[in-house]
């Protein structure tokens, strides 16, 4: 298909611009394969280039022969073009509308995206699992990568390679793999190298209303266990949806087929219902005539918060298990690919302060969710202001960005990266010049070639002139695990994603500006003063010298 | 004394805001604190509660463990205390009821209160602020406004200052006609004037205008006030309360002006509600702060149903109000409420901070309280409940406005000069009693208890500390002209720095302000000994002449290490709750991570402040001290 195809009208003169708290900008509209421009042909102020990906729903309006387009974007930005001739903005519209829906992933943008500048380092191979087992062996050799999913014909959201308890051999894998809810068997996630102590992921045991059991699932988490310790099995649903679950094949681990496990009951929702959260709290955030009464019930009433604190609490939780109680964990909830991830990553960056820098967090993004088969194209194909019916979609991956943010608001010097770091990755996963986030699974990507053929999101994102403006300034490393406070009062709306485009940053920047500077001229007082130190010491042993005979 | 039956109660237990146990120790009553000491083998922790701070006790029925008795303070600081035994627990709670509740002047702090401090630097403590400074700063007297003494023995209005800023064109007759004509006497007179645009904000009382009384005298005066803005023919007249609370007030002889009578005023209502509203709405807001483990659900339906941001906005915009009538038409404004003590000073304090960036320093903000709150007469013994007394006079309109300006600070955080701490420190002070700044409810009660020389002042002690209260990220250069913050409800948030102050878990465990204030503090030592050796370089390369023998060796060689470590960010981790209580198959068994107790070794940066220098106010607020075990 030639995208030439769906663009009637290429190019309009005399469109304006309206964004909020920005001056609105006169120009020209081009429309390319993936790109809506809007070009004021004078130096100094800058164009619009928004990629089609990043449209999540348009409006059109028209009073006389002047058309406009309200363009709302996945990101959550909402811009405004006034189109001069209705039939120019009709077609612009019907082409937006096409080219900002196309189902075919081969022509996304990231097949075309050539880089303009030079790939130093290649994140396709920064985070491999084989490099991630070594660091694991340097410190226990009671794990071993097993390829028994090289085909990932056991498990097709898995990766190819997986760590599991050592004394477990593939046959084992296989057929614990069969009692797993879409194959995916028990695997490890973290461990904790203080206490030895691990969090396991899996999806649901098939136990069905028959109660169904297996040996070898039973044998491979078993295995993790030390001699006489027990482990807590974390299960994100609550013990209602769990039961219902049976019904469909699903279910949970009998205490009587796991006496070395304790339960517990969790209540993340599903995607959907945080979908709809997400449509509301933005909803909210968008109707600037809501009266104070309004706003709060309305923030109520979408849940959003209510989701965070949930998830972080469950992530405490885990953490809990692993650092104070000593034990070890494993967590599910249904597919294992949602809650669960959530769950194991922000219970990583609690205890790991390598979490909390960027190339570990980035390993974190690789490993708990890229590798682990989290559907990023599903689950980001529609943002929330879309009029398309409901897919798949869900803001899994934003939730467990805006509890880092909740972590980040809490210890504001344990992290290496800022705000600013977030907010970019939840743009790349909606919308993309970058391949990191296409696909839905490890084996996807591998059909995909996307390592050939795309450009990887770290590449870019690891270059000194870009990780600048990502790296937090206040950064101490902090070896202590960090428990942050789940109490209501202490999680914020997340402003700088959901209030981003209805305020002026102005103020917010020049603060961040003036804290960077009070940093920075710290650092250069301190070089001076050394080496006038230095001087000091050098000129007072030189003089010193010739007095010695 | 008379009052302490048990000044010492041995084994009793603090318990942590979820009931669960936490330490134990000794409680001790003195004649002006409630102290408690809790104290093992590496740590000594006390607690000190000033008895003023004490708003209400309760003792809660008997438990196995002992007879419980709970301390709501009015800096909001909650304490439950377990005592061992029934009898005592009844001594402490008599005592703690009569001395949390003073019944004559002579009993408040700041009559006992010492600082060490001579008669004259009492006096000079006193004059810092200095009202007289204050109009000539703002460019009075000029053309239009004259400074009057025309109250000077509180006689034209009792509750007003001795200096009033009056329009230059009103006359003896005009003044006080428009004085009797005003509720309480509480005539229209100066609240700032705005240079730039010769614009004026002003305030009153109601006028007794009842269902159709005039007064030629109080038309004249706000035609006088009109006048003297020469850029507009109009001024605003703002109502700060409800319509129907107006309305109900004429029937009483009171209300508001008739547009029909007052010619060129543009009148307005604004919506703010009165102090019983606004105490019973702290009240839901505080009982929201103390429950146990709400879910976010229950959080926020009780923020919403607190009313508590919503009566914030209302001052919020009222302020804005002004400020963008003063500011963008040049229009004068003439505010009032019922008594215009209450809402009329919130709102033109606001409009100072909106429109001055001095108000905005560490010494503007003292100036604007002393004027527009003690000066001007907000009954501070009445709305904080100095003394024993009727408990419906009792209203936050003070922390309203504290609040309102900490909104300010959150949406421009290089606007003040000032951090968050400067403001909590101001309140806990304004019901502390420990100086005699807040003491009276107005400056002619002031004067009667003779203030200057029984108490001191509290500024200059703010003053002398204030590096602590500096805002590392001020820059007034960008921020010299009106501030012109967003009032939408979605850019309000809860203060949890204020209203769950001492529920340190709750807290972000790193401060930002600190770690910064730390580093400008470090800044002006590093400048010193970079001066210090470039000084003895010269000496060295023999361009200065050097004292006779060696060479000094840098101050601070081994003071300050070379490679000086960034500064310690007090890594406290938080704490977590045991996770075997939720554990068993309970599900949602209150799991809160904000439970904690204070982290081992936490926040270093804190416990420097507090040690350092002597510190009268450590009296007052929780200290800490962590002592090595010998």
């Amino acid at each position: 298909m030639e995208f030439a195809e769906l663009i009637k009208t290429p190019r309009v003169d005399g469109v304006v611009l309206h964004r909020p708290f920005l001056p609105t900008v006169e120009g020209t509209l081009c429309l390319t394969g993936h790109h809506l421009i809007l070009s004021s042909r004078q130096d100094n102020t800058e164009e619009l280039w928004l990629l089609h990906a990043n449209i999540d729903a348009i409006e059109k309006r028209f009073i006389g022969s002047l058309g406009t387009i309200i363009v709302k974007c996945k990101d959550l930005r909402i811009i405004q073009l006034d189109i001069p001739g209705m039939e120019e903005c009709l077609n612009i519209a019907n082409s937006i509308e096409a080219l900002s829906t196309l189902d075919s992933v081969s022509l996304m943008y990231p097949f075309f995206y050539r880089p303009m500048f030079e790939v130093i380092e290649d994140g396709w191979n920064l985070f491999l699992p084989e490099e991630a087992f070594k660091e694991l062996e340097s410190m226990t050799d009671e794990w071993r990568l097993s390829e028994v999913n090289k085909d990932f014909s056991i498990c097709p959201s898995y990766p190819a390679l997986v760590t599991v308890p050592k004394d477990i051999d593939d046959d084992s894998l296989c057929k614990a793999a069969t009692f797993r809810h879409g194959g995916r068997f028990p695997v490890l996630s973290y461990y904790h190298k203080k206490n030895g102590m691990v969090i396991m992921r899996a999806s649901q045991p098939l136990t069905g209303t028959s109660g169904r059991r297996c040996k070898e699932d039973e044998k491979l988490i078993n295995a993790t266990l030390r001699a006489g310790k027990r482990g807590y099995i974390i299960d994100t649903r609550t013990i209602a949806v769990a039961q219902q679950a049976k019904a469909r094949g699903g279910g949970f681990e009998q205490e009587a087929n796991y006496p070395q496990w304790r339960r517990i009951h969790k209540a993340i929702e599903r995607t959907n219902i945080l979908q709809e959260s997400l449509i509301k709290i933005v909803e909210a955030c968008n109707d600037h005539s809501n009266s104070m009464d309004r706003w709060l019930s309305k923030l109520e009433a979408s849940n959003w918060q209510s989701q965070v604190k949930e998830i972080l609490t469950t992530a405490c939780l885990a953490a809990q298990c692993i650092d104070r109680e000593g034990a070890s964990v494993l967590v599910h909830g249904t597919e294992g690919t949602d809650s669960t991830l959530q769950v194991t990553s922000l219970a990583q960056i609690i205890l790991e302060p390598a979490c909390r820098t960027v190339r570990g967090f980035q390993a974190l993004v690789e490993r708990e969710w890229l590798q682990a088969g989290h559907p990023f194209q599903q689950r980001c194909a529609q943002s929330a202001y879309s009029n398309e019916k409901l897919r798949s979609e869900a803001p899994v991956f934003l939730l467990f960005l805006d509890c880092v943010w909740q972590i980040l608001r809490q210890f504001p010097c344990s992290f290496q990266f800022n705000e600013h770091f977030l907010v970019m990755l939840f743009e790349h996963t909606y919308a993309s010049q970058f391949g990191t986030f296409l696909g839905t699974t490890a084996a996807e990507r591998v059909k995909l070639k996307l390592s050939q053929k795309t450009v990887s999101l770290w590449s870019w994102v690891n270059r000194p002139q870009e990780l600048e403006r990502f790296l937090n300034p206040l950064y101490e490393p902090n070896s202590l695990v960090i428990w942050p406070s789940v109490a209501p009062q202490s999680l914020l709306l997340w402003e700088g994603v959901f209030l981003r485009w209805n305020r002026s940053t102005k103020c917010l920047d020049e603060a961040y500006e003036e804290m960077v500077h009070i940093i920075e001229y710290n650092k250069e007082l301190q070089l001076k003063v050394n080496s006038l130190r230095r001087q000091l010491a050098e000129l007072e042993t030189e003089d010193a010298l010739p007095q010695t005979p | 004394m008379e009052h302490i039956i048990t000044p010492k109660v041995e084994y009793v237990k603090l318990l942590d805001r979820y009931g669960k146990e936490s330490t134990i120790g000794t409680l001790y009553l003195t004649a002006t604190h409630l102290i408690y000491v809790e104290q093992d083998n590496h740590t000594r922790k006390e607690t000190w509660v000033l008895h003023h701070h004490i708003s209400s006790v309760e003792k809660l029925s008997l438990t196995v463990s002992g007879c419980p008795l709970l301390i709501h303070c009015k800096t909001f600081q909650r304490l439950h205390l377990l005592l061992p035994r029934e009898r005592d627990t009844q001594d402490v709670y008599q005592s703690l009821i009569r001395l949390c509740q003073p019944v004559s002047e002579d009993e408040l702090y700041a009559f006992l209160y010492n600082p060490n401090q001579t008669e004259a630097e009492r006096r000079d403590g006193w004059d810092l602020i200095d009202m007289a400074t204050d109009f000539s700063r703002m460019g009075l007297p000029n053309e239009f406004w004259d400074i009057s003494s025309i109250n000077s023995s509180y006689e034209l209005c009792s509750t007003y200052p001795s200096l009033l800023g009056i329009p230059k064109t009103a006359t003896v007759a005009t003044v006080t006609g428009s004085a009797k004509f005003r509720s309480r006497g509480r005539l229209p007179a100066l609240s700032y004037y705005h240079k730039d645009t010769k614009a004026a904000v002003c305030r009153c009382s109601q006028p007794l205008s009842g269902l159709s009384s005039r007064c030629v005298e109080d038309e004249q005066m706000l035609k006088c006030i009109n006048d003297a803005n020469p850029h507009c023919p109009f001024i605003y007249v703002v109502d700060t309360r409800p319509k129907l609370n107006a309305m109900a007030n004429r029937a009483a002889g009171k209300g508001y002006e008739n547009e029909e009578n007052y010619p060129n005023i543009r009148f307005h209502f604004q919506g703010i509600d009165n102090i019983h509203v606004m105490r019973s709405s702290l009240q839901k807001l505080l009982e929201l702060c103390a429950l146990r483990s709400p879910t976010m659900s229950d959080y926020l339906v009780g923020l919403e149903s607190s009313g508590w941001l919503r009566h914030i906005k209302s001052v919020m915009d009222a302020g804005v109000f002004l400020a963008k009538a003063v500011c963008d038409e040049g229009a004068s404004v003439l505010v009032h409420c019922s008594d215009g003590w209450d809402r009329t000073a919130q709102v033109c304090s606001l409009a100072c901070v909106l429109l001055d960036p001095y108000y905005r320093t560490i010494k503007g903000l003292m100036v604007l309280i002393e004027r527009e709150w003690i000066s001007f007469g907000h009954k501070f013994n009445h709305r904080c409940g100095h003394l024993e007394g009727n408990p419906k006079e009792v209203s936050p309109v003070f922390t309203q406005f504290v609040e309102c300006v900490w909104h300010l600070c959150e949406q421009f955080p290089c606007a003040f000069q000032f951090n968050e701490s400067y403001l909590l420190i101001i309140h806990d002070h304004v019901y502390a009693c420990q100086y005699g700044n807040f003491i009276g409810n107005c400056q002619r009660e002031q004067q009667e208890m003779r203030l200057r020389e029984r108490t001191f002042s509290l500024w200059p002690y703010l003053l002398q500390n204030q590096a602590e209260f500096q805002n590392p990220l001020y820059k007034r250069a960008t921020h010299n002209t009106v501030l012109r913050p967003s009032t939408l409800p979605l850019h309000f948030k809860f203060w949890c720095g204020m209203y769950n102050r001492y529920d340190k878990g709750m807290q972000p465990r790193q401060s930002v302000v600190n770690t910064l204030l730390a580093l400008t503090l470090r800044h002006t030592q590093e400048q010193k000994t970079m001066t210090e050796l470039q000084r003895q370089l010269a000496v060295v390369d023999g361009i200065l002449p050097g004292p006779i023998g060696t060479v000094s060796l840098p101050p601070d060689q081994n003071g300050c290490p070379r490679t000086t470590p960034t500064t310690s960010f007090g890594q406290s981790n938080g704490d977590c709750t045991s996770v075997s209580t939720c554990a068993g198959g309970k599900e949602d068994s209150g799991l809160e991570m904000s439970s904690q107790k204070e982290a081992e070794g936490s926040s270093a940066t804190e416990h420097e402040l507090q040690t350092k220098t002597d510190k009268p106010v450590s009296m007052v607020t929780q200290k800490e001290k962590v002592t090595e075990s010998l």
